[in-house]
C-alpha cells in the first residue's frame, strides 16, 4: 500500500508545540482533509482541526496553512511527497489546526454577561 | 470541582443554523421574541442547506402556469400515500410567499426573459424549479439568510455551541443544555420555546451527501425529550451520488443539475440504458423517480452490471464542450480540475444516501408532542412521505422555519428555569467514561455504525439485515458508548463532541432499523427484498417514541386533506 508522509504543526490546549509526522495510505486524487480524518480515526483521535461539509468546499471552515500556503483542506490535493499542514498564524491558536476564526458577532464570549 | 456552567436566556432557542433555523430564528424576531440562534459548525454555514446546488420546486407559475394544488398532487404523488396531507399542503401552499420573500432579499433566483426561470424535474408535471446559477443555489440561499439574521433586532447568534440535551421539566420544554466547543465547558440555556432545525441524518450510512452536523441530532434529542417521531423508516438515497474518478470540492450531488439541464444517459457497465427493464424511462430525459432509479441501480450491480468503482455510468459525451459551457460555466473549469472531461468519458455514479423522509412529528403549526417544542426543516417528518419530491428539501426548510419561528414566538411567555434540573445533562459533558485501556474509540465505532447501516438499513433491506443491524445497534448503545472515551479535554477537544454524536447517531439509527423491521412491505425509498409488494394493508404512519428507555412503536392513520386540483390557463 502506497502511503504519503504528513506533517502537522501542534499545540495549543493544555499541550506543548510540536510537529508530529503520520504516514497516510495514499490514494490517487485523495485531499488533505482525507488524510486528517484518517489520521483521527485511525492514529490519533486528539487531533484537532476544523471541517463541517466534508467534501464541497460549501463551508470554507478547513482553511489552513498546507506548505505554509492558505488553502482549504477539503481542495488541496496531497501527492505521495506528503505536505506540512500547519494552523492559520494571524488568528489566536484554540488548540493544533484550529485558530480562532469565528465571526465576532458569533462568539460565546462576546455576550454581555 | 469543576466550574459552574456559563447560563444563557432567550425566549425562543433555535438549535441549528441552517435555511430552517435562520428562517425560523428571523420569524420569531419578527414576532416580537428574543432569539438565540445556536449552531454546532458556523451560522449559516453547516448543515444541509448550503450544500444545495439546484432546485426548489415552487408553484410561483413564472415559466408555465401553475398553481400550488399541482405542486401537492406531484408531491403526494411522490410520497406513496404516505405523505401527512396537511404538512405537505402548507409546504406548497406556502412556498411561492417564501420564495418570493427571499427574492426580495436579493437571493438571485436566476431569470430568463424577465422572469424567474424554472426547470423540470424528476416527477414533477411541469417546470417548476428555480435555482441560482451556476450550482449555487444552496450557498446564495444561506449567504442571503446570514444577511437577513444579522439585520434583524433581538437574534443572538453563537457558533460552535453543541446542543446535547432539552431540559423537560413538569412535561414541558424549559431549554438545552450544550457543549461551548471553543471553551470545552457545559452552558445552560433557559427558553420559553425551542425550535430543533438540525435534521438530517445520512451521516449515518457510509455513502451520504451529509455534512459532519447531519448525523441524525435533532432526531435523538427529540425522543430523548419525550417527542414522537414518524416515518423513520424512511430515508432518501439519491440515485446518482458521484462514485469516480475522485472530485474534491463539489458536492457529490452535483450530476443532479447537470441532468436537470443536459439529460445525459444513465448505462450500466455494459454500456446499456437499463432503468426501462425498471418500469421507468429514462432515456436523456432525467424523469425517473428517484427510488426507482437507485433500486435499479442496485440491481444492475447484483447482477454483475456495474461500472468499474461499482455502480453505472452517467455519459454526457454526446454533448460539445460550447454547449457544456453555456449550461455550467466556471463548473466546467472545476472539473477540468479534477481531471474530468465530459465529452470524452463518461463517469460513474452510485446511490448515496441524501435526505430523511422521516423525523420529528408535528402539528401544522410545527409542535411537537412536546409543549414547548417545535421543530423545522428536514428535522420534521411526514410532509414527504414515503419518498421525496425532488426540489422540495429547501422549500420545506424554508416554509417550516418560517412557520416554526412563528408559533414558537408566541408559545415562548411561560419561562420557567431552575438550575437543578439541568445537573444530570451538564455531568454528563462534564463526567466522562474513566480510562478502561483498551475502550472503543470514536472512529471505529462510528465507522462500524456507518457500515452496518449501509449494508443492512440501507437501499435493499430484508428482515434478517435488519434484525442483525438492529441487535448491534442495541449492544453498541449498552456496551460500548459508556465505555468510550475522549482522547482529551478543554477546548477544541472534539473527543467530547464525538461521545454526543455517537449517543444520537446511535439512538436515531436504533429508531430506523425498529420501523423499517416493523414495515412488512416495500413502499417508496423503504424497499424489502424479502417483501417486495407494497401493502395497501400498510397506509399508515409508524410512530416512535422513548419511554422508560425502551422504544415504543405506534401506527397512526395518514392525515389527510381535501383539495381539488385548479385549472391551469392556457399555456402559452
Amino acid at each position: 500500500m502506497k502511503t504519503a508522509p504528513i506533517s502537522i504543526q501542534r499545540g495549543g490546549g493544555d499541550t506543548p508545540d510540536r510537529t508530529e509526522s503520520f504516514e497516510v495510505p495514499y490514494s490517487e486524487g485523495m485531499s488533505v482533509l482525507d488524510a486528517l480524518i484518517w489520521i483521527r480515526n485511525n492514529a490519533d483521535p486528539s487531533l484537532a482541526f476544523r471541517y463541517s461539509c466534508i467534501n464541497a468546499n460549501a463551508c470554507k471552515e478547513c482553511v489552513l496553512k498546507v506548505d505554509g500556503k492558505t488553502d482549504y483542506a477539503c481542495t488541496a490535493r496531497l501527492d505521495e511527497q506528503g505536505v506540512t499542514i500547519g494552523p492559520l498564524t494571524n488568528k489566536t491558536l484554540i488548540r493544533d489546526l484550529v485558530v480562532d476564526t469565528l465571526p465576532p458577532k458569533e462568539r460565546l464570549d462576546s455576550l454581555g454577561r | 470541582m469543576t466550574e459552574e456552567p456559563i447560563h444563557l436566556e432567550t425566549d425562543v432557542l433555535v438549535v441549528g443554523a441552517g435555511g430552517a433555523g435562520m428562517y425560523a430564528a428571523i420569524a420569531a424576531a419578527r414576532n416580537g421574541a428574543n432569539v438565540l440562534l445556536l449552531d454546532k459548525s458556523l451560522i449559516g454555514r453547516g448543515g444541509a442547506t448550503i450544500m444545495a446546488q439546484m432546485t426548489v420546486a415552487v408553484a410561483v407559475g413564472e415559466q408555465t402556469p401553475d398553481h400550488w394544488t399541482h405542486h401537492l398532487a406531484d408531491t403526494l404523488n411522490a410520497g406513496r400515500g404516505l405523505c401527512d396531507e396537511e404538512l405537505a399542503a402548507i409546504l406548497c401552499r406556502e412556498g411561492p410567499e417564501r420564495i418570493r420573500e427571499m427574492d426580495e432579499w436579493r437571493v438571485g433566483w436566476t431569470r430568463e426573459d424577465g422572469h424567474m426561470k424554472q426547470v423540470m424535474a424528476p416527477g414533477h408535471e411541469i417546470p417548476r424549479c428555480v435555482f441560482v446559477d451556476f450550482l449555487n443555489t444552496g450557498p446564495a440561499v444561506a449567504k442571503t439568510l446570514r444577511t437577513r439574521v444579522a439585520r434583524t433586532d433581538g437574534i443572538t447568534k453563537i457558533s460552535n455551541l453543541s446542543v446535547t440535551d432539552l431540559v423537560v421539566e413538569d412535561g414541558r420544554v424549559r431549554g438545552a443544555v450544550a457543549l461551548d466547543l471553543n471553551g470545552g465547558r457545559a452552558v445552560t440555556i433557559a427558553a420559553g420555546a425551542v425550535v430543533l432545525a438540525a435534521g438530517g441524518l445520512t451521516r449515518l450510512y457510509q455513502r451520504n451527501s451529509a455534512s459532519v452536523n447531519m448525523g441524525g441530532e435533532s432526531y435523538a434529542l427529540a425522543l430523548r425529550a419525550g417527542a414522537d417521531l414518524i416515518d423513520m423508516e424512511f430515508v432518501q438515497f439519491f440515485p446518482i451520488g458521484h462514485l469516480a474518478p475522485r472530485l474534491v470540492g463539489m458536492d457529490p450531488i452535483m450530476w443532479d443539475p447537470f441532468r436537470y439541464k443536459l439529460g445525459g444517459r444513465l448505462l450500466n457497465g455494459n454500456q446499456e440504458e437499463f432503468i426501462e427493464k425498471y418500469g421507468a424511462s429514462d432515456s436523456g430525459t432525467y424523469t425517473a423517480p428517484r427510488d426507482v432509479t437507485s433500486y435499479a441501480i442496485f440491481k444492475e450491480v447484483e447482477a454483475g452490471r456495474a461500472s468499474p468503482n461499482g455502480g453505472a455510468y452517467l455519459s454526457f459525451t454526446h454533448l460539445d464542450e460550447a454547449t457544456l459551457r453555456e449550461a455550467f460555466g466556471p463548473v466546467i473549469n472545476r472539473l477540468a480540475c479534477n481531471g474530468i472531461d465530459l465529452t470524452k468519458r463518461p463517469i460513474e455514479v452510485a446511490p448515496i444516501a441524501h435526505y430523511h423522509m422521516g423525523g420529528i412529528r408535528v402539528t401544522p403549526e410545527m409542535a411537537t408532542t412536546v409543549p414547548g417544542l417545535y421543530a423545522s426543516g428536514e428535522a420534521v417528518g411526514g410532509a414527504n412521505g414515503a419518498n421525496r419530491l425532488s426540489g422540495n428539501a429547501i422549500t420545506e426548510a424554508l416554509v417550516f422555519g418560517e412557520r416554526a419561528g412563528h408559533f414558537a414566538a408566541q408559545a415562548a411567555t411561560n419561562k420557567v428555569w431552575n438550575s437543578s434540573w439541568a445537573d444530570d445533562a451538564v455531568g454528563d459533558i462534564e463526567t466522562m467514561a474513566p480510562d478502561s485501556g483498551n475502550a472503543p474509540t470514536f472512529g471505529e465505532l462510528f465507522g462500524e455504525l456507518q457500515n452496518l447501516m449501509w449494508q443492512k438499513v440501507g437501499l435493499l433491506r430484508t428482515g434478517e439485515k435488519l434484525e442483525q443491524a438492529l441487535s448491534r445497534i442495541r449492544e453498541m448503545q449498552a456496551q460500548d458508548l459508556p465505555r468510550m472515551r475522549p482522547q482529551n479535554k478543554g477546548p477544541f477537544a472534539l473527543g467530547v463532541q464525538e461521545w454526543f454524536d455517537l449517543r444520537a447517531a446511535l439512538a436515531t439509527a436504533e429508531t430506523i432499523a425498529l420501523t423499517a423491521l416493523n414495515r412488512t412491505e416495500s413502499r417508496g425509498a423503504h424497499q424489502r427484498e424479502d417483501l417486495p409488494d407494497t401493502e395497501e394493508s400498510q397506509t399508515h404512519n409508524q410512530c416512535v417514541r422513548l419511554s422508560g428507555g425502551t422504544l415504543t412503536l405506534e401506527s397512526v392513520p395518514v392525515r389527510r386533506t381535501e383539495f381539488e386540483k385548479v385549472a391551469l390557463g392556457a399555456t402559452e
